[in-house]
C-alpha cells in the first residue's frame, strides 16, 4: 500500500486543477479492472464456465444435437462398471508414474552436457529439439520405428534375439508401453533444459567449499546440488504431471486406442465416447472428463499451493 | 561448478567424453534419423524392403516436391500459419494488459484472479471440449479457422498472465511510482513505460506460444474438419490415408509439418528457453 500512499500524497504538491473528473479520482482504483476486463471476459467464457457446464452436462443423457434428458448420477454409476473406463484409469496411472522417470533422466543428460567443450552449445540444443516437435509428429516418428518386422526397433531388438509378437504397438501387453516411451522423449528434453538453466545458477562458492570439505560425486549432487535445483525440479514436476494426464496425441495418433483398447487413456476415452463414430455420448464423455478434471484437480491444488507460499514469502 | 569441468580432469577421460557426446546424441536422435533416412529413399527401397539400407536413389527433390505440389499440404500449412499469427497476437496482447494489472496494482482480489488464470490454464481440454464445441457451433464458427483461434487466444491467456505478470514484478518498481508523481496517466504508463521494459517476455512468449498452437491437436480435432479449415497436425492424418503405407511420403510430409516450429527455436533459441525455463532459477 506504501506505494499508492505516495502517488496520491504527491500529487497535491503539483498544480492539478481542483475539480477532478470522477474517473481521475478513482483512477488507480478503476485501472486495473479496465486492464483485466477483456482478458477475464475471454477466459470466462472459453475456460471458466464450460467447466460448471461441463459438469451440468454430467448429469444428463445428451446426444449433441437434441433435448438434454436429465438422469442423475446414471453416468457415474455406468462408469463404476464400465471395462474400458478401468483399463483406462489404470493406463492414465501409468503414464503418471513412468512419465516421472522424465525427470531423473533429464538430470542426467543436464549433467552429461554441463561442461564448457567445443560446440557443446550445439550439443544443448539438439538434445533439446525433440520437444519442439509436435507430438503428432512424434507419434508418427515412433510408430514408425517400433514398426513390425522392418522398424528400427525391431531389427535391434532381434539383433539380440528378443521378438515381440505383433510389434510393440500392436502387442496389447508392450503397446502403452512403447507409447510412454514415445512421449518420454520430448518429455526428457523438456526436463533436460529445466535443470542445465538450474545447474546454470548453482552457487559455485558453495561447491568450492563442500569439494574442500571431500564431498564428491553422488554425495555432492544429493546433498549440495539438488537443494539448489529445487526451483526447476518443482517445474519439472508439474510440467510432467500435467503433460502425463494430458496424453491424448500420441494415443490418437500411434495406435488409436487399440490393440483391443488396450492402450486407452481418460483423455483419449472420453473423446472417442463424445465425438466418434461410436456415437455422440456427450453426457456420459463429460462424466469421464469429470473424473479426469477431479484428478487433475489434486496435483493443481498441491501446485497453487507451493505457490501460495512462495508468493507469502515474497512480500 | 557441478560436475567437475572436464578439462581439469584427466587426458583419457577428456577424450573418452569428446567421442562419447556424438554418440549419445545419435542414439538420441535414432528415431529422427531414421524418418529422414526414409523420406529420402525411393518407394522401390520399401519395396524391396530395403528400409535401413543406404537408398538406391536419391529421392529428395522428388519426395518433397510430391509433398508441395501433389497433395493438400500447403494448404494446411497456409490454416495453421492463419491460425497461429492471429493467437499469438491476441493471446498476447490480453495478456500484457492482464500481467500489467495484477503485477503493477495491489488490491483485494489480484491474487484470486492470478491464481485463476493458472488454475484455469493447468485444467484438462477435455472438460472444456462439450461446452466449448457446443458454444463455437453456436456462433456459426465450427470448422473456420475464427473459431479455433477464439479459443486458443482465451486459453493461452491463462499461461502467458503467469508470465507476463511474473515478469512485470521483477520490473523497477520506482518507475512506475516516478511516473504517478509527475502525474501521467495510467494507460500511459503502461503504454510508454511498461510496455517498452517488456519486449524481452513479449518475444519469449511469441516464440512459446507459436511452437504450441502449431503443435496443437486436441482442438484441431475437435473443431475443425476439412482441408478448409484444418492446420498440418490434423491434416497430416488425412495426408498419410492419401498416401498410405508410402513410407517416403509420409516420412516427408512429417518433416515438413514440424519444420516450422524447428526453424523458429534455432532462429529464437535464446528467447525460447527464455521463456520455458520461467521460474526454473530463483
Amino acid at each position: 500500500m506504501t506505494s499508492l500512499a505516495i502517488g496520491t500524497q504527491a500529487s497535491p504538491l503539483r498544480d492539478i486543477p481542483p475539480q477532478k473528473g470522477w474517473y481521475r479520482r478513482n483512477e488507480i482504483k478503476l485501472t486495473p479492472w479496465l486492464f483485466l476486463l477483456p482478458g477475464i471476459l475471454f477466459f470466462a467464457v472459453y475456460v471458466i464456465v464450460p467447466i460448471f457446464q461441463s459438469f451440468w452436462i454430467s448429469f444428463h443423457e445428451w446426444d449433441g444435437l437434441g433435448e438434454k434428458v436429465f438422469v442423475g448420477f446414471d453416468n457415474y454409476e455406468r462408469l463404476a462398471t464400465d471395462r474400458k473406463f478401468e483399463v483406462s484409469f489404470w493406463n492414465n496411472l501409468k503414464w503418471l508414474f513412468l512419465y516421472l522417470l522424465a525427470i531423473p533422466l533429464g538430470l542426467s543428460i543436464s549433467l552429461l552436457l554441463n561442461q564448457k567443450v567445443w560446440g557443446i552449445r550445439l550439443y544443448k540444443s539438439m538434445f533439446f529439439f525433440p520437444f519442439v516437435i509436435s507430438q503428432v509428429v512424434v507419434g508418427l516418428v515412433f510408430s514408425w520405428f517400433y514398426l513390425p518386422n522392418n522398424g528400427l526397433f525391431d531389427v535391434i531388438i532381434s539383433s539380440f534375439g528378443l521378438d515381440i509378437r505383433g510389434g510393440v504397438l500392436g502387442n496389447p501387453n508392450t503397446a502403452t508401453y512403447g507409447i510412454i516411451a514415445a512421449g518420454l522423449w520430448p518429455q526428457t528434453a523438456y526436463c533436460m533444459i529445466l535443470y542445465l538453466t538450474g545447474l546454470n545458477a548453482v552457487d559455485p562458492e558453495q561447491v568450492e567449499a563442500a569439494r574442500l570439505d571431500g564431498a564428491k560425486g553422488f554425495k555432492m549432487l544429493w546433498y549440495v546440488i539438488l537443494p539448489q535445483l529445487r526451483p526447476a525440479t518443482f517445474i519439472a514436476f508439474v510440467v510432467t504431471i500435467i503433460g502425463a494426464l494430458r496424453s491424448f496425441d500420441l494415443v490418437s495418433v500411434m495406435t488409436n486406442g487399440g490393440p483391443f483398447g488396450s492402450t486407452r487413456v481418460l483423455s483419449f476415452f472420453m473423446f472417442e465416447e463424445s465425438l466418434s463414430e461410436f456415437g455422440f455420448r456427450m453426457g456420459y464423455g463429460a462424466a469421464i472428463a469429470v473424473v479426469l478434471f477431479l484428478l487433475m484437480l489434486c496435483f493443481i491444488s498441491y501446485f497453487l499451493w507451493s505457490m501460495y507460499q512462495d508468493e507469502k514469502g515474497a512480500h | 561448478m557441478f560436475p567437475t569441468p572436464i578439462e581439469k580432469t584427466s587426458r583419457t577421460w577428456q577424450i573418452m567424453y569428446q567421442a562419447l557426446l556424438p554418440l549419445a546424441l545419435i542414439v538420441w536422435l535414432l528415431p529422427l534419423i531414421a524418418v529422414a533416412m526414409f523420406s529420402i529413399k525411393s518407394s522401390a527401397d520399401f519395396a524391396s524392403g530395403n528400409y535401413w539400407g543406404m537408398p538406391t536413389s536419391f529421392e529428395l527433390f522428388n519426395n518433397y516436391g510430391k509433398v508441395f505440389f501433389d497433395s493438400d499440404m500447403p494448404r494446411y500449412m497456409l490454416n495453421s500459419l492463419l491460425i497461429t499469427i492471429p493467437t499469438v497476437i491476441g493471446a498476447i496482447a490480453l495478456s500484457s494488459m492482464t500481467g500489467f494489472a495484477l503485477g503493477v496494482y495491489k488490491f483485494k482480489s489480484n491474487l484470486w484472479i492470478f491464481f485463476m488464470f493458472i488454475a484455469g490454464n493447468f485444467v484438462p481440454f477435455q472438460i472444456l471440449m462439450v461446452p466449448v464445441r457446443d458454444l463455437t457451433i453456436g456462433l456459426g464458427m465450427y470448422d473456420t479457422k475464427l473459431g479455433l483461434v477464439l479459443f486458443h487466444i482465451a486459453f493461452q491467456t491463462g499461461f502467458c498472465t503467469l508470465f507476463m505478470r511474473n515478469f512485470i514484478r521483477a520490473l523497477p518498481f520506482e518507475l512506475v511510482e516516478a511516473a504517478r508523481v509527475e502525474g501521467i496517466a495510467e494507460w500511459r504508463i503502461f503504454w510508454y513505460i511498461v510496455l517498452p521494459l517488456m519486449k524481452p517476455a513479449l518475444a519469449a512468449l511469441s516464440v512459446l506460444i507459436f511452437t504450441f498452437i502449431w503443435n496443437d491437436y486436441f482442438w484441431a480435432v475437435v473443431l475443425t474438419q476439412g482441408p478448409s479449415a484444418q492446420p498440418v497436425t490434423a491434416g497430416i492424418t488425412s495426408f498419410n490415408s492419401q498416401f498410405v503405407a508410402q513410407y517416403h511420403l509420409m516420412s516427408a510430409g512429417s518433416i515438413v509439418a514440424a519444420l516450422p516450429p524447428v526453424a523458429m527455436f534455432f532462429l529464437m533459441q535464446k528467447h525460447f528457453i527464455a521463456g520455458l525455463t520461467l521460474g526454473a532459477v530463483k
